[in-house]
């Protein structure tokens, strides 16, 4: 009676997944993206607005700008969206993406507690605030995990003429993780940490945390969308994603960018037709 | 799900995103254990009745798998689904098939060593009146996977506490998609990155709550199903 009963549920919950699974398959893609993308809630705004339009629904998979790459290269995502400039080019170089087309950017600030141990808040001098941070061994939290904010991070420090990876110390904590876990790390351990303005503007657990130095040239964080190589990876859903691509830098797309706003505040600026961006 | 809300404010106002988010929780790992059931119980009493060589050390790996490190299992999951991997053709990582895939393994060793447990248990008891009966092998199988069900529910109940609680699996193979493959546990790992902390623990009692509420069923029906069987 129960093994009868059981098996009987079990098909019909399996039958369902297999409907369900079916229906979803319905003009939709993947894009690998980062976590700040997500985080800041910026595709929670942008995706209804273009489903809208076109009723293509986009499937995020957020990770660190490395692993959404990698995603990208395995053929796991039709169009990854990320932020270091660098990667991006080697990845359309190398093949696996057609072409890279650039979106917004946004600016990273620096975080840290508001006692500011290392005496550095308020300067609109980032590598002269890594310099002293880095001379009083105030705790530091890196993310660790090659991501976009990693990378820029570590290009930082190679702009204040430090060479991380020899000069690090116990101040210094790599916690391979993303950037939540990062300001969680920084909140509950006073330490100072590099953020997208995005995520921080999100975060609700801040503790003792504020922004200590903001509004440097350097701190400002370039985003690229690129449509996965179809040569490489013949399932790439190519018309869909193009579609996606192609409304994210048009006049419509911008605005619903630049329009996304947390307090008031705008997390994200459009600068698809910029030259160098 | 909208920023700064309570769990207990979603549970009362019944928020879609909680709901879908709570529905996909118990699909996926109800049918995860469904299937490592429909394979592992066979198997379990296979293990426990027959002898063969190299069974002993087979049956202290499968013991040692039921610690296998979801991450670990998601990983390789995830290398044998991706579109570079040896199946890559089905298409279905960062799908809810992908996870139910992902947490079957992970919960199969636990089906397979608790119900040869059972079984072999069992077996000691009914052993002299079944051979003497002349009942063969797959005679056995039936009758001791029948004799044993209320036991073995409580495997199933171990197999789903697993799945259930997990997060390393599903946030590898499933992508911890809005609105498709997002679960309790990767919904609350999320709400923790975001440092929504308040709302990270008042989804995790909604977990617990929704885990015994299974178990609370599986008793019931096992005291019924007990209380007719006599």
């Amino acid at each position: 009676m129960l093994n009868r009963r059981l098996i009987f549920a079990a098909t019909l919950v399996l039958a369902g997944g297999i409907n369900g699974a079916a229906l979803a398959q319905d003009k939709s893609i993947v894009v690998s993206s980062t976590t700040s993308t997500t985080d800041s809630g910026l595709f929670g705004h942008i995706l209804p607005l273009f489903k809208q339009k076109t009723g293509i629904d986009v499937k995020v998979v957020s990770q660190g700008t490395g692993q959404a790459l990698d995603t990208g290269r395995r053929g796991d995502s039709d169009a990854v969206f990320v932020h270091a400039k660098a990667q991006e080019e080697k990845f359309v170089a190398e093949g696996f993406g057609v072409k890279r087309f650039p979106v917004m950017y946004n600016d990273f600030i620096l975080i840290g507690p508001k006692s500011d141990p290392a005496g550095v808040k308020g300067g609109k001098d980032i590598t002269a605030a890594l310099k002293t941070i880095k001379e009083k061994g105030a705790a530091f939290i890196s993310r660790g995990d090659k991501s976009g904010t990693h990378t820029a991070e570590l290009n930082l420090w190679k702009a204040a003429g430090i060479d991380i990876a020899k000069d690090k110390g116990d101040w210094y904590k790599e916690i391979g993780q993303g950037m939540g876990a990062a300001l969680n790390t920084a909140s509950a351990s006073n330490g100072y940490v590099l953020s997208d303005r995005g995520t921080w503007l999100n975060f609700k657990n801040r503790g003792e945390l504020d922004v200590i130095v903001e509004g440097d040239r350097r701190l400002f964080n370039q985003y690229g969308v690129i449509l996965v190589n179809p040569e490489k990876h013949p399932h790439v859903k190519k018309e869909l994603s193009q579609a996606f691509i192609d409304w994210l830098v048009s006049p419509e797309g911008q605005k619903a960018i630049a329009d996304y706003k947390v307090n008031g505040q705008q997390l994200f600026f459009p600068n698809a037709g910029a030259p160098g961006a | 799900m909208p920023a700064g809300a309570s769990a207990l404010e979603m549970v009362l106002t019944g928020d879609p995103g909680l709901y879908s988010i709570v529905g996909l929780s118990l699909y996926v790992s109800l049918s995860a254990v469904a299937l490592a059931a429909i394979v592992g119980f066979p198997l379990g009493a296979f293990l426990a009745l027959v002898r063969f060589p190299g069974r002993g050390p087979l049956v202290v790996v499968i013991n040692a798998f039921m610690g296998l490190p979801p991450v670990v299992v998601g990983l390789a999951v995830f290398l044998l689904l991706s579109r570079s991997g040896p199946l890559g053709f089905l298409g279905i990582l960062f799908t809810p098939r992908a996870m139910i895939f992902a947490q079957a393994l992970l919960v199969l060793p636990i089906i397979v060593a608790l119900a040869r447990q059972t079984i072999e248990d069992l077996w000691a008891e009914y052993r002299d009146e079944l051979t003497a009966m002349g009942i063969g092998p797959a005679g056995r199988v039936a009758t001791l996977l029948w004799d044993g069900r209320f036991s073995l529910v409580t495997t199933l109940l171990a197999g789903f506490g697993r799945a259930a609680a997990e997060v390393g699996t599903v946030m590898i193979v499933g992508g911890n998609i809005d609105g498709f493959t997002r679960m309790m546990t990767t919904a609350i790992a999320l709400e923790t990155s975001k440092g929504d902390l308040p709302l990270a623990i008042g989804l995790g009692l909604v977990l617990i709550t929704l885990v015994i509420g299974v178990n609370a069923i599986a008793w019931g029906v096992r005291r019924v199903g007990e209380l007719r069987a006599g």
